[in-house]
């Protein structure tokens, strides 16, 4: 069709997706997460979904390595900004493709087994690159200190160029500074771009067959298809999403740590994605959001936090009510989230996305026309 | 392309919704970056500060206890309570009333000892709850990843616990300020105590924490060790967080060695402790000496981890409670009274901040960054727990006494783990600013 080959109803969704993307700042406002620095997160984080989703989703395999990915992105974009220039697009370019070879590796020597026996090779690969960045390679990635960009580094690019260096090295996008909103905007395009390329392959007859291997390998091996190329695709592709989610957080912000690498955080991308709904198309930016806002928003709480918002009671039930409350922010964020957690696997085994299209479908039903907006 | 089902209808329902919600709240809802400087407070009647801390992980303990002595500092400031420091810290500007007449409010946040976390939560803080100053931290990592970040915002940043060099040497930054000693100060406190405890000829085995403090640790040891005429038959890393040693412990036992220096922290610390301990170490006889033990950067906290296995050991710290003099008592009385137990150096540092940031205002009449640094730098005071201070202006290290302490044979309390062998005069720690390297760079 006319829209980029989109259908209709997809285009729809594409304009409504990027409207919603791009308006972020204004509409999370009210409830505290529209600062530069979370936003960015959310489009950075629903980057690293989305391409998760691409192959967790589609083709079943369970990686739990997939952090790596994430921590060579951001490692090869730091070394960019070192070495080359402090213009963000090589350092993106870079950390895209970077990832995308390792993701070539790793995905040939692991994609040899499925089920759990995959997911627990990808954990050792990662675990293994964990450890590497943390003490092994001191030289390249600076352990647990963390890679930072510095004054003094050579940027030949930028001096070949003659670019003015500045007092304090910070990434930009041909001038402009990529730090607070400019950031989040860059970011926000490449989610849109990242989402169109997604809406393209779900739909794609690669997608298709990307499905079928979820449904039935075995059958369609029978069947005289070699399904190992097109797992590894999807593989290759969805590492490529989690670099660039990677080189994106040197981005916003030019340091790169270990521990961006470590399986909590592979795990955690892994929540996202059934958090918001393994296989469909938007779920995964919103588990992601929801995680990244329990994360920051969530812990922030404390006591004086809640006795000021609990003020409207009278002064003992005020006390009572923050007793109860208090485990379950602040520190306590991750309690909250595993409940959270448990409640939607039990629920609703479609996530986030299952539970809005019930919400929508009952008001549907109930008679009202206008709802869903 | 294909008619796959799904929950298309859905999701674009919901999508629309989402769409439409954006377009309600008013537009030109922003933060005022343009003003003068960040997060100016202007006419507020309030003012908050930012308290980043380890709530989760390996330095969770010292994070608790960072906190607490945080809200002390901002209820003293404040003018409520008994006033702790306040009472004695001279010369003082602040009058009881908060900063500039402006209450103090102040939000938290959890670093996860983790350099993205940690900076991922100074950054809400400084954009969304507006902090005009950000303080806290247990480990030298996360000081240095978040002291440049609010160099960058133009945030003043007021280190917690970090011992390292680095911190005030090659990164340091104009923005940062850290009133705890450092490797180089625990290095040339040490180095006469061991000289008289041990002697002059001794073989020196290091364990070492694979990261920036360890490094640092290990250097500062070496360096002054060395210079005393002991040899070190060789420097181990170990990686941070091990919980098993025993591997690195088998060697030190047939390598000739007669003194293990360990330069771990927090549980590291307890644990490789406590396994050298087990292996017999302390009682072995190694070139005709007695084996000996030094854990060069001590804590009350890891103390109480250790438990027996600390008795008669060697190293510095920053503070300890027992002290004496009329600032330490002022702290140790007014925490004592809020939370029932004394407080650990990690929180007595970073009470100190609070109030030295919050004195530097007072002193400067405004909040505005490059005055209050100007206050800071240079600023020299006393009643605080540590002797006469001085923040020094060329790195913003802070410089007093350090204490030489060891593990309590006969602890009469629970609390009561590290006896304080020698308080070494600053002179003797001082060092020249360039010896460390590093640029502050400038203000705004």
């Amino acid at each position: 069709m006319s829209f980029f080959k989109l259908s209709r109803r997809d285009a729809l969704m594409m304009l409504v997706f990027t409207a919603a993307v791009l308006t972020m700042p204004v509409w999370l406002s009210p409830i505290g997460a529209g600062y530069p620095d979370l936003v960015q997160k959310f489009a950075i984080y629903g980057l690293f979904a989305i391409g998760f989703n691409i192959l967790f989703g589609l083709t079943g395999y369970l990686s739990f390595g997939h952090a790596a990915f994430l921590g060579v992105g951001s490692y090869t974009a730091v070394w960019s900004f070192k070495l080359m220039s402090m213009n963000v697009i090589p350092a993106v370019l870079l950390g895209t493709l970077a990832a995308g070879l390792f993701a070539v590796v790793i995905g040939f020597i692991s994609l040899r087994r499925t089920g759990i026996y995959f997911a627990i090779l990808t954990l050792a690969f990662a675990q293994m690159c964990y450890n590497l960045a943390y003490s092994v390679l001191t030289p390249i990635t600076n352990g647990e200190t963390g890679l930072r960009v510095l004054r003094e580094d050579p940027r030949y690019l930028d001096s070949m160029l003659g670019v003015v260096q500045e007092a304090v090295p910070l990434g930009n996008f041909f001038g402009i500074n990529m730090q607070g909103y400019s950031g989040f905007y860059f970011c926000a395009v490449m989610l849109i771009i990242g989402f169109f390329i997604s809406v393209r392959i779900f739909r794609s007859p690669f997608g298709m067959k990307l499905v079928a291997i979820k449904s039935n390998q075995t059958r369609m091996r029978y069947t005289g298809f070699n399904t190992r190329p097109y797992v590894l695709v999807a593989f290759v592709i969805s590492g490529m999403y989690a670099g660039m989610a990677g080189s994106l957080m040197a981005v916003t912000d030019p340091l790169a740590g270990a521990e961006r690498m470590q399986w909590t955080a592979s795990g955690e991308v892994v929540l996202m994605t059934i958090l918001g709904g393994v296989g469909t198309l938007t779920g995964p930016l919103l588990g992601a959001a929801l995680i990244k806002y329990f994360e920051n928003i969530f812990s922030a709480f404390n006591e004086s936090a809640l006795l000021d918002a609990f003020s409207f009671l009278p002064e003992p039930a005020q006390h009572f009510v923050v007793a109860i409350v208090q485990p379950f922010v602040g520190e306590g964020w991750h309690l909250t989230l595993g409940a959270l957690f448990m409640i939607i696997v039990i629920f609703l085994p479609g996530g986030l996305v299952e539970g809005i299209s019930r919400l929508v479908r009952r008001r549907g039903k109930s008679g009202s026309d206008n709802a869903g907006g | 392309m294909s008619k796959t089902k799904y929950t298309r209808r859905g999701i674009l329902k919901s999508g629309v919704t989402l769409g439409a919600a954006g377009v309600a709240p008013s537009f030109f809802v922003r933060n005022a970056w343009a003003q003068d400087f960040t997060n100016n407070p202007g006419n507020a009647s309030s003012v908050t500060l930012g308290f980043n801390v380890p709530q989760t992980g390996a330095y969770a303990d010292e994070g608790a206890d960072e906190l607490r002595a945080y809200q002390l500092a901002v209820k003293h400031i404040n003018g409520e309570g008994d006033g702790g420091m306040l009472n004695t810290m001279a010369p003082l500007s602040l009058k009881g009333n908060g900063i500039l007449g402006k209450k103090v409010e102040y939000v938290t946040g959890d670093t996860q000892t983790k350099s993205d976390a940690a900076r991922a939560s100074a950054k809400r803080m400084i954009e969304k709850d507006g902090a005009i100053m950000i303080t806290g931290g247990s480990s030298s990592g996360v000081a240095i990843a978040v002291q440049s970040l609010c160099h960058e915002a133009g945030v003043i940043f007021m280190a917690g616990l970090t011992h390292s060099n680095d911190t005030t040497g090659k990164d340091k930054r104009k923005y940062g300020f850290r009133h705890f000693f450092n490797t180089e100060m625990s290095g040339a406190a040490l180095g006469p105590v061991l000289e008289a405890e041990f002697g002059k000829d001794r073989v020196a085995y290091h364990l070492t924490a694979d990261y920036t403090w360890g490094w640092s640790q290990e250097g500062s040891i070496k360096k002054y060790t060395e210079a005393l005429g002991w040899q070190t038959n060789a420097a181990v890393r170990t990686p941070l967080g091990a919980g098993d040693f025993s591997q690195y412990i088998t060697p030190v036992l047939n390598s000739g060695a007669d003194v293990l220096v360990l330069n771990h922290y927090g549980k590291d610390m307890v644990n490789s402790l406590t396994q050298a301990v087990q292996f017999g170490l302390r009682e072995k006889q190694v070139n005709g000496k007695q084996f000996q033990i030094v854990v060069p950067l001590f804590s009350r906290l890891m103390a109480q981890g250790a438990g027996e296995n600390i008795k008669g050991i060697l190293g510095s710290t920053n503070w300890n409670w027992s002290l004496d003099d009329a600032g330490s008592q002022a702290f140790v009385k007014s925490f004592g009274a809020e939370y029932g137990f004394p407080p650990s150096q990690a929180a007595h540092t970073c009470y100190v901040q609070a109030l030295l940031y919050a004195n530097a205002v007072e002193m400067a009449g405004t909040f505005y960054p490059c005055e209050v640094i100007n206050a800071l730098e240079g600023f020299e005071f006393d009643g605080t727990g540590n002797g006469p201070t001085e923040y020094r202006a060329s790195d913003h290290q802070c410089f007093k006494d350090v204490l030489v302490v060891q593990g309590n044979e006969n602890p009469s309390s629970q609390f009561d783990l590290l006896e304080v062998v020698q308080v070494v005069p600053r002179a003797q720690v001082e060092y020249p600013a360039e010896l460390l390297g590093g640029e502050l760079g400038s203000c705004a």
